[in-house]
């Protein structure tokens, strides 16, 4: 805690969290059925858009695919790019139950 | 035996960068730097210069090149004037800013409008606040020791520096130049260890959005803001003064040639009438007080090298002043020179309370001779001696309004 | 430590040439395209090699352009050079070619007592410049000497280097020796030996007008 900072030039290393809990400024998140979801369906890693566009790197590339929904801004983009449309957006209550 | 050839200041410059093997070139030809740029890529092309040689379509492109590919970690070099290093403008602050130890040959002609390809230092001048330091020189000599310096002393304080010189008047004019030993010059240039680079293995995010307050990372460390940042550069500036000095007096050990550190000096021991100036004017200067000294005039010259950061010895040189005359090619419109005002604000409270007359002279490319600045000298000699202590601006070889 | 050990060679060979101690100011009037750079650059080659520490080159400062007049200056000095002002009175003057005296104020730019040289088939008298009765005129058919020797470009003769032969016949502080070695430096050795051959020849071909002459 309160190491010093000996950057001279404005540098950032990505890790998680970098930039503070950032799941809680949406209105909707994410929901994936994994009926329709590629991967989860073939049984082998594929498809992944979701991961590619993910703009906060919150997609993992895994089966079944997951997303951090501690720091998903909720944008939408995955849901917008999912070709077999296996992601809903939904209000952020119905998310949580 | 020593190798001396006769050469433009150009050709210094070029072959300085030669000697200083950059791995990135970037360059965009504009009078009168063109010869630069052109001996460069051809040096490229033979094969005597290990370098890309990056062809770009403007200079802020030149500099974006080398804004990304210091970033990666190699030394670089770029040369520009007058409009070209205005449009740089904006990168210039992104290379400070980053604390890129990019080197520059600023060759000086004046800025349009109206159009000039001719020398004065308004372009340079004009860059003062962007972060970079900016050396003169008032000789080819001086032009191919300062550009081997100028490499040592940005990648020792990761500050961008500028070679500045007269367009023209020293750009291309030849004149004997003795070229520094390559072997020795790898000894006095250690290679070059960046603060930080991009490299695949090591992800890493260079100059997001800094926030006006310091923030808590990842890892738990309070990170510094904006103006922390800033700072850093100042101190970076502030170290420089002194790494510009040992660069120089270390450069004179190997190489024989001092040409004074963040400034020189010419028989001013026990001058009161101080001249003053940057670059090759410095340099004429020198004979104007030469003359004056004949006469018994104590006269000197104090040749500024370093305008950033601006030095802060010259009091003590000044301390016996009873008069100084500050030749400038350039201009702060709506007020004076940007050199008499540094002096001025330097001397503050010190003591020296001599007169400064600010002589503005060569904009454009007008010819200034050694007569010019006598007479500038002499005029102001005549006031001070009419009991006229004010300080004020004088155009020299300029048609007055009525 | 060359740079010391340099100069320290040098002082001797420095003697030798040493005279008044003032600079000698030189300057060439020709077109885009005739070499008057190159000419002063020679020169300047010349006087380092022949002990000079001062020396500088410069062409007319601004854009390049063929056929348009132009001047070259060369600075020759005990010191190393620190003015870098355009020259105002020359102590030599040098015209690679006889049309520019309709354009150009020649004389203007020339010290009385100091040396005038044209490149002309005509005697040096029809050259003789009212306001400066004391100046020595010379002239030289030096597009005759580089046909001699094949110093064409393009069909057209390079008249800039037979001028530096003239140079050498009329002031004594540069000589034909000095020529030679700054060609070398400038140029292949096949061309440099070539212009040396015109140097040589001008520098015999010269005619030199009376030293000061009467208005008549």
């Amino acid at each position: 805690m309160n190491r010093h900072d000996d950057n001279i030039s404005g540098v950032c290393t990505p890790a998680v969290g970098e930039a503070g809990k950032t799941g809680d400024w949406t209105e909707m998140k994410p929901v994936i059925d994994p009926a329709k979801c590629t991967p989860a369906v073939k049984g082998k890693p594929s498809c992944f858009l979701c991961w590619l566009y993910c703009p906060e790197g919150v997609v993992s590339m895994t089966i079944p695919v997951t997303i951090d929904l501690d720091y998903c801004k909720g944008c939408g983009i995955c849901a917008e790019e999912c070709p077999p449309n296996a992601i809903t957006m939904v209000g952020k209550e119905r998310g949580r139950e | 035996m020593s190798d001396v050839r006769i050469i433009t200041g150009n050709e210094a410059a070029a072959l300085a960068v030669t000697l200083c093997e950059p791995q990135v070139v970037a360059a965009y030809p504009i009078t009168p730097q063109t010869k630069i740029s052109e001996l460069l890529s051809e040096y490229v092309e033979r094969g005597t210069l290990k370098a890309e040689y990056v062809r770009v379509e403007s200079e802020h492109s030149a500099l974006s090149v080398l804004i990304a590919a210091s970033t990666t970690g190699v030394r670089t070099f770029t040369a520009t004037s007058s409009n070209g290093l205005l449009y740089m403008h904006e990168q210039l602050h992104w290379a400070a800013g980053s604390r890129l130890p990019i080197v520059m040959c600023c060759v000086n002609r004046g800025v349009a409008a109206p159009w000039s390809i001719f020398n004065d230092q308004q372009d340079s001048m004009s860059q003062r606040d962007t972060g970079w330091i900016q050396l003169y020189c008032r000789n080819n000599q001086e032009i191919i020791d300062t550009v081997i310096q100028a490499y040592r002393i940005a990648e020792e304080v990761y500050v961008p520096v500028m070679v500045c010189y007269d367009g023209f008047i020293l750009s291309h004019t030849m004149m004997p130049v003795e070229i520094p030993d390559a072997a020795e010059v790898r000894r006095y240039l250690p290679p070059y260890k960046p603060h930080t680079f991009l490299e695949p293995e090591r992800p890493r995010t260079i100059n997001p959005v800094f926030f006006p307050w310091r923030r808590q990372n990842a890892d738990g460390v309070l990170c510094d803001g904006y103006m922390e940042m800033r700072r850093k550069l100042q101190k970076g500036l502030e170290k420089a003064r002194d790494v510009i000095a040992v660069a120089s007096s270390d450069y004179a050990e190997r190489f024989g040639r001092d040409h004074g550190g963040l400034f020189w000096t010419h028989r001013v021991e026990d001058a009161d009438i101080i001249l003053t100036g940057m670059g090759s004017i410095a340099a004429e200067a020198t004979l104007a007080a030469d003359l004056l000294r004949n006469e018994g005039v104590r006269a000197g010259v104090v040749g500024i090298r370093s305008y950033r950061p601006f030095p802060p010895g010259l009091p003590a040189v000044l301390r016996n002043a009873r008069l100084i005359v500050v030749f400038e090619k350039c201009f702060s419109y709506g007020y004076e020179g940007g050199v008499t005002s540094d002096l001025k604000a330097s001397l503050y409270g010190t003591g020296v309370d001599a007169p400064v007359i600010d002589v503005i002279a060569g904009l454009g490319g007008r010819d200034v001779k050694t007569a010019d600045l006598l007479g500038a000298v002499r005029e102001a000699m005549k006031s001070l001696e009419s009991g006229d202590r004010a300080c004020r601006t004088v155009w020299l070889n300029c048609r007055e309004e009525e | 430590m060359p740079g010391a050990f340099y100069w320290v060679c040098l002082v001797p060979l420095r003697g030798m040439y040493r005279w008044s101690g003032i600079m000698h100011e030189i300057l060439w009037h020709g077109r885009g395209g005739q070499g008057v750079v190159l000419a002063s650059e020679v020169l300047a080659e010349a006087a380092y090699l022949q002990g000079y520490r001062g020396v500088t080159s410069a062409p007319t400062f601004g854009p390049e352009r063929r056929g348009a007049p132009l001047t070259a200056s060369t600075r020759i000095d005990d010191e190393p050079i620190r003015t870098f002002s355009q020259i105002a009175l020359a102590d030599i003057v040098i015209v690679l070619d006889e049309l520019l005296f309709g354009s150009v104020d020649i004389g203007a730019g020339l010290r009385n007592g100091g040396i005038l040289i044209v490149n002309s088939a005509r005697p040096p008298e029809n050259f003789r410049l009212p306001d400066k009765p004391a100046a020595r005129t010379a002239s030289v058919d030096a597009a005759a000497i580089a046909r001699e020797f094949r110093l064409t470009v393009g069909g057209a003769p390079v008249v800039n280097t037979p001028l530096l032969g003239s140079l050498a016949r009329l002031w004594d502080r540069i000589s034909l020796a000095g020529i030679e070695r700054g060609l070398a430096f400038k140029m292949p050795p096949a061309s440099a030996y070539n212009n040396y051959q015109a140097v040589r020849r001008a520098f015999e071909m010269t005619v030199v007008g009376d030293t000061r002459h009467e208005q008549t």
